[in-house]
């Protein structure tokens, strides 16, 4: 007889009903509904917007320059190229900034709201809560990398003209292999994005403080950086986070040049593997006492 | 039968503070447990080990025959619990609060999540705050909402820890009435508080913490069975009425300016007053005081009602 009878309360069998991404669903409409990340969100958008204007203005005054820094000096010439100066202008600091605020935000937002114990109450189940508070960071970068590259060819068309694009290799593709090229970037970017998520959300299980989740985790690809410009430390620089995170170049040539891009995937990819470790040893043994 | 909750010699420490110590809770199914204790005697700390929220030190414990932790996937959608005051995000409302925790929950129906969201609003008086943003709510709202997230479905254990915490005389009221209810449904209920007259009222059974230590556990009517019953008579002549008490054998007679008091024992009180009235004591009042909680927590602790260090 099961508890149920017994007792005669109406309570049903657990019986796994609802659809896998429900609660995914619902994670990430949380991310997207808070206006800090919306926030965030606009000013990354809005910053392609904004170089595009100011190349405008700089090369209506006949100011040509063609060794500017990230495609710039190519944007005149096919607006198309804003998308790209986009990804690399922002993805030394502010992409990964608003990274690690959602990151760091995952878990420790819910610890010192308090809500952490009623979702694993609920049950959400320790690991489960993990892998979905990741896969929303995730797919938060990758929503803000394809938008961020949008705004900056759609940008870029308007102000410049737009066509075939010429590659550093020097081959012409044309709009639909450019758009393409486009989405492979913000895809890359969006892997890079998702190496930081993972040490952020570890980062997040280890506080109740979320603004110090935060700042930690921003502290992170900064100091990386600088490492990587210390030349005695050249034997650490191919396993640094962000020794990859400026290859974009390599998706405008012909073929596309995968050796650095593959090890990007590979360092992101273990990165992720070994921080969502660390996270799911520390969530499911920690004691919720928020 | 196998009990709601049942732990074995469960113990928690934080550091060297032992917060629970060495406890046996025996929770009856489809009784109501009234877990008593003063602020900081680890009432919110044993609940936590029961939902699988912290890890005991030390000892077991069962959730409607399910060991926990482990069990906490299969028993946990059966259980309903508030656990140390609400706790929802701010900037989204009561009502999207309640979706975001049933989406949590791969076992809930996604078909009628609206219907059981709304009646659990109905259910503790909130459906016409429900659109208004967490932030806004008063004190006694949220614990409303956090009351409405345990009953987002039909469950066979309810812990409420301090439900009444926070709310109007009112509230209180409706919180008695919805306990009562979901007890009448089948319902285990247990919860904690610090205050013995609510337990008084809603509680078929009571376990007494004191200092992480379980002193108490029993049904009420058990526990009261143990203390005696006093006779109280008011009187001006007091001597002459203790002596007729200690002839009809009450014990611990004790006369003062306005009467005597003794314990009842087997006596019968209408006895009693008759042999009063022919010995000629003027009686003004009696009055048979049945021992409530408070007696029985001082009987058990020696001590008052305070904090716990
Ligand atoms: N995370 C923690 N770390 C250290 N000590 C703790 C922790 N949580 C609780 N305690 C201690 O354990 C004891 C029991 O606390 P608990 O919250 O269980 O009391 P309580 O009975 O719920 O009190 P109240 O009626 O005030 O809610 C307290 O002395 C408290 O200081
Ligand atoms: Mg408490």
């Amino acid at each position: 007889m099961s508890t149920s009878e017994l007792i005669g309360a109406p309570a049903p069998a657990p019986t796994r009903t609802a659809l896998p991404g429900t609660f995914l669903a619902s994670e990430l409409k949380l991310v997207l509904r808070r206006r800090r990340n919306l926030g965030m969100l606009g000013v990354l958008v809005a910053a392609p917007i904004v170089i595009g204007l100011a190349l405008r203005a700089s090369s209506s005054s006949g100011e040509g320059d063609g060794d500017a820094p990230a495609f710039l000096g190519e944007v005149a010439g096919n607006g198309l190229f804003l998308g790209f100066s986009g990804l690399l202008l922002l993805m030394p600091f502010f992409l990964p900034l608003a990274m690690s605020v959602v990151s760091g935000d995952s878990i420790a937002g819910e610890a010192s709201a308090g809500t952490l114990r009623y979702l694993l109450i609920v049950p959400a189940g320790r690991g489960r809560l993990l892998a979905t508070k990741y896969a929303s960071c995730v797919l938060f970068g990758l929503i803000t990398t394809v938008l961020v590259v949008t705004s900056g060819m759609v940008t870029g068309a308007a102000l410049f003209s737009a066509g075939d694009v010429t590659l550093l290799s020097g081959t012409t593709i044309g709009f639909g292999e450019t758009l393409w090229r486009a989405l492979l970037m913000a895809g890359y970017a969006a892997v890079l994005l998702g190496g930081l998520a993972a040490i952020g959300v570890f980062v997040s299980t280890l506080t109740e403080v979320p603004v110090a989740a935060m700042a930690t985790v921003a502290a992170i690809p900064v100091l990386s950086q600088i490492l990587g410009l210390i030349p005695q430390l050249s034997w650490l620089h191919p396993w640094l986070l962000t020794d990859t995170w400026s290859v974009f170049g390599d998706f405008l040539r012909e073929p596309i040049m995968t050796e650095a891009i593959g090890r990007g995937l590979l360092t992101h990819a273990g990165y992720a593997v070994i921080f969502l470790s660390f996270a799911w040893a520390r969530l499911t043994m920690r004691d919720i006492t928020s | 039968m196998t009990s709601a909750i049942a732990t074995s010699a469960l113990t928690k420490r934080f550091g060297k503070r032992t917060a629970v110590d060495v406890i046996d809770l025996d929770v009856p199914q489809g009784s109501v447990y009234g877990f008593l204790g003063p602020n900081g005697s680890g009432k919110t700390t044993t609940i936590r080990i029961l939902l699988g929220l912290a890890a005991a030190s030390e000892g077991t414990v069962h959730l409607l025959g399910e060991r926990m932790p482990d069990g906490a996937s299969a028993v946990l959608p059966r259980v309903g619990a508030l656990v140390d005051g609400p706790a929802f995000h701010p900037y989204l409302s009561g009502r999207d609060n309640l979706v975001r925790l049933d989406a949590a929950d791969r076992t809930a129906t996604p078909a009628d999540r609206r219907r059981r969201i709304d009646a659990a609003l109905e259910r503790v008086g909130l459906a016409a705050a429900a659109g208004k943003n967490y932030r806004a709510y008063s004190q006694g709202m949220r614990q409303r909402l956090g009351l409405a997230a345990s009953l987002l479905r039909p469950r066979e254990l309810l812990v409420l820890d301090e439900p009444t915490n926070g709310l109007d005389p009112q509230g209180t009221r409706e919180v008695r009435h919805l306990v009562s209810e979901v007890a009448a449904a089948g319902t285990t209920v247990f919860l904690s508080s610090h205050l013995l007259s609510e337990v008084d009222q809603m509680c078929t059974h009571v376990g007494i913490m004191r200092s992480g230590a379980l002193v108490a556990q029993g049904s009420i009517s058990t526990l009261r069975s143990a203390l005696a019953t006093r006779l109280r008579i008011d009187t001006r002549a007091g001597d002459d009425a203790a002596e007729v008490l200690r002839r009809f054998g009450l014990r611990n007679v004790a006369a003062d300016s306005t009467g005597v008091t003794g314990e009842l024992g087997g006596a019968v009180p209408e006895d009693v007053v008759e042999e009063l009235v022919k010995s000629g004591v003027p009686v003004r009042q009696v009055i048979i005081e049945r021992p409530g909680l408070e007696e029985l927590f001082v009987s058990l602790t020696g001590e008052g009602f305070d904090v716990d260090e």
